[in-house]
């Protein structure tokens, strides 16, 4: 793919042109970081449970190959029939492959991150399959030609006069419809047309049971369901990643998926699907696209715990105020930007720096990746492996230069200070990065060190 | 050498060395009533909770509630005067037009207020999801407080199997909730004494 996305900071300056919007968007998503907090202080185990989580998938991680040989076995002995994939391409290969012959032209498709990582709509449309998206979110992006800008909440960087607008031109809803029970109800109808009348339905999947052969999907608007109890034929696909030891351990990320992802105690449906209904065909691929060798990095392995519940976005103070679609990568946010820098290092280099490195990611994720100390460490590859841009390279030359010499460096500290006094434009004006979107501080009168040398003897 | 082979072997390559399972990975909930618990839940979820004494309450509450409503179906052989719409169908297309389902479920789990529904229970999978309104009947003894206690009692998930909680929803419109997305509009669980 050529690289004509913008880089994050130029994405992130064209987001927030629009204060008041930006604002909205910063102060939705930390409701939503709120009500996870409130959920989970419900639970007096929560720490617990994260470090069970955390343990569960480090197991996993160490025997991926066992569990997902058991998975396959067992989900074959329940008569459901597995695929694997080495690539996007190979997964989207059989998806087309499995919809040619069943001569299908038109399917409908719950959420999957996946599909989207392997950009499998557009792939099936250029093949002549039209594939509606079922998830009210996905739906609404899907019919502005846009990415979802968060795995959870896709739409979440839209207004309801957007949506409105858009069911007006789409859906016939009266212009200038805004509220959200009507502008619902007309989604509700125009899916349950395409539910009713599509005979292949993909899912995404969020744990693979390998004791059992049978995995989960959770929605809180019952669109998998819909779709795969109606369709003769079910296509669940997954990142091999998502495979878990035993049912029992269901018992741990269900508690904690939800929770963390709204601050519900769990969505409303969470799905088994163990063994196709009579008559019907159920298909699961398993796709590699790149985890195999993400598992190799010892640095950046533990990133393949996820369990996409998103708390890491909604948290954090850089994706509240540039918005998903800054991050040009299927999964936004922190772990996105340690996910994706494996997939493409020259395209993805931009990500890592897109943190402050506060560590709120890694305090909220329910299987306690290490987000922020990974994000700090991708800067330090790609910079080594020469991806990081030269105008950042100079800033960080100049940068080390003054801090290793300690009287340059008092001398540069005092020397700023006199000047955002006596003359604040020369920081204060649009040459100045740091004066982008915000007001510089006050400078203070002088420094911690000027002050402790004139107090020491006190 | 096939994707299978291929992926496998990288894995095996690239894995880090072995870890144990966590020793702990199942927790007690200490709630005062289980089914206090289960109620309030429930009530945040927009679903109504009916304790009835038994099958003749049950007909009579079905009456009451739903009065006025066609096609309603039922798995539940005591409601069968009540219901006027056949489950006994061979595509679940045809289900298209139920407005209200009562079906028996198996368990509820009070942490969460959801309910374990199954092939079992369930002649057409697509039922709890196509139809309008939706209502369960569990037997009132049958709650357990958390996931933990509700993945010992359902040992295995038979060929399909779901927890429900509450009727369908979404807030992908600017956050604000919207209750009947895709699945049903409205959910009531009937606690069923005596069994």
């Amino acid at each position: 793919m050529s690289k004509t996305v913008m880089e994050h900071a130029d994405a992130s300056e064209v987001f927030n042109r629009d204060e008041p919007y930006v604002n909205w968007h910063d102060e939705t998503l930390w409701f939503v970081r709120q009500k996870r907090d409130k959920s989970s202080k419900q639970l007096p185990e929560w720490e617990q449970l994260r470090e069970a989580a955390s343990g569960i998938k480090h197991y996993v991680l160490s025997h991926l190959d066992e569990l997902l040989i058991s998975f396959e076995q067992k989900a074959k002995e329940n008569g459901v029939q597995v695929h694997w994939a080495a690539n996007a391409a190979e997964h989207n290969e059989i998806v087309l492959g499995l919809l040619k012959k069943h001569k299908i032209d038109k399917m409908v498709k719950s959420k999957s991150m996946l599909t989207e990582e392997c950009h499998m709509n557009e792939f099936l449309q250029k093949n002549g399959i039209e594939v509606i998206d079922t998830d009210l979110g996905e739906r609404i992006v899907q019919l502005r030609n846009e990415p979802p800008s968060h795995i959870v909440l896709p739409a979440i960087h839209l207004k309801k006069k957007d949506i409105g607008d858009l069911f007006h031109e789409h859906l016939g809803t009266e212009a200038g419809a805004t509220d959200p029970q009507y502008l619902t109800e007309a989604a509700r109808q125009h899916l349950r047309d395409k539910f009713l009348t599509r005979r292949a339905a993909l899912t995404g999947v969020n744990f693979a049971v390998a004791e059992t052969g049978s995995f989960v999907v959770s929605t809180n608007e019952g669109n998998a369901d819909m779709g795969a109890h109606l369709a003769d034929i079910h296509i669940a696909c997954m990142g091999f990643e998502k495979i878990i030891p035993k049912q029992e351990h269901l018992g741990v990320f269900l508690r904690l998926l939800a929770r963390s992802a709204t601050g519900q105690p769990i969505t409303t449906y969470s799905s088994h699907f163990k063994k196709p209904r009579e008559g019907q065909e159920m298909h699961i691929v398993i796709v590699d696209n790149g985890r195999s060798t993400q598992l190799g990095r010892k640095d950046f392995r533990n990133s393949l715990k996820c369990i996409r519940c998103g708390a890491c976005m909604n948290t954090c103070p850089v994706y509240r105020r540039s918005g998903g679609h800054s991050y040009h990568n299927a999964v936004a946010g922190p772990i996105g930007s340690i996910l994706a820098p494996n997939l493409d290092m020259t395209k993805n280099a931009d990500l890592p720096f897109a943190s402050t490195l506060c560590g709120s990611c890694s305090n909220v994720c329910p299987v306690k990746i290490d987000i922020h100390d990974q994000l700090y460490k991708w800067r330090q590859v790609l910079a080594k492996e020469g991806h990081v841009p030269k105008s950042k390279e100079i800033g960080i030359r100049a940068m080390s230069t003054v801090l290793a010499a300690p009287r340059f460096y008092q001398w540069s500290g005092r020397l700023g200070r006199t000047v955002m006094r006596a003359m604040p434009f020369m920081v204060n004006n649009t040459l100045n990065p740091w004066y982008k979107q915000r007001d510089m501080p006050e400078p203070p009168e002088e420094s911690f060190r000027d002050w402790y040398v004139r107090n020491r003897k006190n | 050498m096939s994707s299978r082979d291929r992926i496998l072997s990288q894995i095996r390559q690239n894995k880090p060395e072995e870890v144990k399972l966590p020793s702990v990975t199942t927790f007690v909930s200490h709630f005062e009533s289980t089914e206090d618990k289960f109620r309030e839940m429930l009530s945040l979820i927009y679903t109504e909770v009916i304790v009835v004494k038994n099958l003749e309450e049950l007909s009579a509450k079905a009456e009451e509630l739903y009065a006025g409503v066609v096609n309603r179906a039922t798995t539940i052989p005591a409601l069968s005067a009540w219901a006027d719409f056949s489950l006994n169908v061979s595509d679940p297309h045809e289900l298209e037009t139920v407005e209200i389902a009562i079906v028996q479920a198996e368990f509820g789990v009070a942490e969460n207020g959801a309910v374990w529904i199954s092939d079992q229970y369930l002649p057409h999978r697509v039922l709890p999801f196509i139809t309008q309104n939706l209502a369960f009947v569990i037997p009132r003894n049958a709650l357990v407080d958390n996931m933990h206690e509700a993945y010992v009692r359902l040992q295995d998930t038979l060929g399909w199997g779901c927890f429900i909680a509450g009727p369908s929803k979404t807030a992908d419109i600017e956050q604000s909730l919207v209750i009947g997305a895709h699945g049903a509009r409205s959910m009531v669980i009937f606690l069923l004494e005596g069994e």
